[in-house]
């Protein structure tokens, strides 16, 4: 891998790195917590939205971030060659 | 059968499969001892790092304390599971592909420096001794409150049966009991918790069953008409920065514990360091959206069947009279109106629930056979014992590699270092059981402090490690000395009448009303302000240091792995 490669394999990752903190920000410490009491007015089921993110939203999405991560990491690898 | 015979039973099967892993799994070389010859697969870490993970805090009594903080609990659900996500983006697949045995092996690499690597040893060591001393006094409660064991003796049986496998098998044989332990701890939490799903809301499923049943609108309302706030209520007893930062700290604290970070060392690739994470967080999901429905079942349930009866209705349920005897649940009609009433004053309530009888109980609640109540014995045995057996090899692999093999005596040979390693298990093992039988009373407030300390103190180093290049010698010990120092001083502080005896705290929560359990986050700012500053300041690293930094940013085959000496490969 040349050079000029390299360090734009590293600029994808960190691009990728930094949208999903946004996301993990978002549902846990944002939806479950800065925002919880306005998101409290809408419900799922019986539950309060904010209270739901906060005990059961936030941990699903974590789940799924981390195997996405996984997944597009495996596709920036491919794309550089760099899965053999 | 009894529940006593059906108890033995489960812990002695479960006690052998342990012994019978860590038999077949025993190592002869270093590299099987502190890193499992890096060849697990990714599932398999997955399960072991959430066995590693969920002590018998988060089996016995996380839900408790929920149903008790109602939204407040939130910090341990989001905290406990949101560092994973930190772990997975931005510390586990570096720490992989730089590929030696523990954290201060990064931290003295990658800063070119013994005294930052002497500095992540002493917090490792520190953070592991006061989080395992906690796990062996879980493990003699268990033993105590299951099988009416004195806790020195159960204490004494969970030490011989971690010392073996860990001794024999090191990381090998602890991470393949770790796998098997997490079967047993999730199966024993989730048997419970659906039948008691099933039985208040008809759905089998806890997660669902929450939300489509009516549980939770009728417990706010018994909440507020016994005078509580509403369950679902936030910021109850914690103001919303106290939430943030609480939340933050435990966060960062995961993804910072050195006993974690070092099982994503034990795969076979960087690939398999970033799957790995995502197994491990979806093993360790299960349980922790399982146990807040949990909590809101069991709170529900129990006020419903115990508040407004006469002693004599009560005492009508075999399982009231059972767990009064072990105190965890009290009656005392207090005003003598024949009736026994829940109030949010400890001083007037007439019913006192102790937190970690949630968990404890919700067999005989929801009247399910005696071997599930076995069950949930095992499962908290197991919960507590690979908890401790991962502590316990960090404990050992600080001082056996990290200060023998790399300070004092780095022509050590293979043999040479096993042996180390396993007498310094021996010694971790015999240290804890100490503090299992005879607790410091500061152990138990200094457990829950471990995370501040880890937050402020590894977490910014290994981040800035990766993704700064500026970031030198200098700034890490700078910003590791500050960020500790503050974290240590404001919790002393604030926590002084606990942890020292003294009259009184010495301060209150000068920091914009931050708990000390919050105050992590602030000690893990300051590193990170510290560290940046400093850096830019001294010299920049060496360019081997460099060479190591782009090395560690390329996925697995591109270039030579990092190889840093020829006697670890």
């Amino acid at each position: 891998m040349e050079k000029e490669e390299k360090l734009d394999y590293w600029r994808q990752n960190v691009r990728l790195i930094r949208w999903l903190l946004v996301v993990w920000f978002a549902v846990s410490l944002g939806a479950g917590i800065l925002f919880v009491k306005p998101l409290n007015n809408f419900s799922i089921g019986n539950l309060p939205f904010g209270f739901w993110m906060a005990q059961q939203g936030s941990i699903f999405v974590f789940v799924v971030m981390i195997y996405v991560y996984a997944k597009m990491m495996d596709k920036i690898d491919r794309d550089h060659h760099a899965d053999k | 059968m009894s529940v006593e015979t059906w108890t033995y039973t489960f812990v002695t099967i479960t006690f052998m499969i342990y012994l019978y892993i860590g038999w077949r799994a025993r190592v002869k070389e270093s590299s099987g001892f502190y890193v499992a010859g890096q060849g697990v697969p990714a599932i398999a870490n997955g399960a072991a790092t959430a066995a590693d993970w969920m002590s018998a805090a988060s089996f016995i009594s996380m839900a408790g304390l929920i149903s008790f903080m109602g939204y407040d609990g939130s910090i341990y659900l989001m905290g406990w599971t949101g560092g994973y996500v930190l772990l997975a983006l931005l510390l586990a697949p570096y720490l992989r592909k730089f590929g030696q045995y523990t954290v201060p092996d990064f931290v003295g690499t990658r800063y070119y420096s013994n005294t930052a690597r002497i500095i992540a040893v002493i917090c490792a060591i520190f953070v592991s001794i006061t989080y395992v001393a906690g796990q062996m006094r879980g493990v003699g409660i268990v033993f105590s409150r299951f099988l009416e064991v004195d806790i020195a003796q159960g204490v004494i049986i969970g030490m011989v049966i971690v010392g073996f496998f860990a001794v024999l098998g090191g990381m090998k044989g602890i991470t393949w009991t770790q796998v098997a332990q997490y079967f047993v701890l999730i199966v024993a939490f989730l048997i419970p918790s659906v039948a008691l799903s099933l039985k208040l809301t008809g759905n089998p499923i806890p997660q669902i069953g929450l939300v489509t049943s009516d549980i939770m609108p009728k417990l706010n309302q018994i909440q507020v008409d016994l005078g509580f706030a509403e369950y679902t209520q936030p910021f109850r007893d914690k103001s919303m920065l106290d939430i943030l930062f609480i939340t933050i700290a435990l966060m960062v604290g995961t993804a910072g514990l050195p006993h974690v970070i070092v099982r994503f060392y034990t795969v076979r690739n960087v690939r398999a360091a970033r799957y790995s994470a995502f197994w491990a967080l979806l093993f360790i999901a299960i349980l922790y959206t399982t146990a807040p429905a949990l909590a809101t079942f069991a709170r529900y349930n129990l006020v419903e069947s115990l508040h407004g009866k006469t002693m004599d209705e009560i005492h009508a349920m075999d399982w009231t009279v059972k767990w009064e005897e072990t105190k965890l649940l009290q009656f005392d009609d207090k005003n003598g109106n024949g009736v026994l009433e829940l109030t949010p004053d400890a001083e007037t309530s007439e019913i006192i629930i102790d937190r970690d009888i949630i968990v404890l109980s919700t067999p005989e609640v929801a009247q399910l056979s005696p071997w599930v109540i076995a069950l949930v014995a095992a499962g908290g045995l197991a919960a507590a014992l690979s908890t401790a057996a991962g502590l316990l090899l960090v404990i050992s692999s600080s001082i056996a590699h990290d200060i023998y093999f790399r300070l004092i005596n780095p022509h050590a040979d293979e043999k040479h270092r096993v042996m180390v390693g396993r007498i310094m298990v021996i010694v971790a093992v015999v240290v804890a059981g100490y503090f299992g039988v005879n607790p410091p009373g500061f152990v138990a407030q200094v457990v829950a402090f471990a995370f501040g300390l880890a937050a402020a103190s590894f977490f910014p180093v290994i981040l800035l490690g990766i993704f700064d290049k500026k970031a030198n010698r200098e700034g890490a010990i700078a910003g590791m000395i500050v960020g500790l120092s503050f974290t240590l001083f404001y919790i002393a502080g604030t926590k002084a009448h606990l942890i020292f005896g003294a009259e009184e705290a010495w301060f209150g929560n000068w920091c914009f009303g931050i708990s000390a359990e919050g105050i992590g986050t602030v000690g893990m700012l300051l590193n990170f302000v510290v560290a940046l500053v400093v850096s830019r300041l001294t010299p920049p690293p060496p360019q081997e240091v460099m060479d190591i930094l782009d090395e560690l940013r390329m996925p697995d085959h591109v270039g030579p792995a990092v190889i840093l000496d020829e006697s670890t490969e």
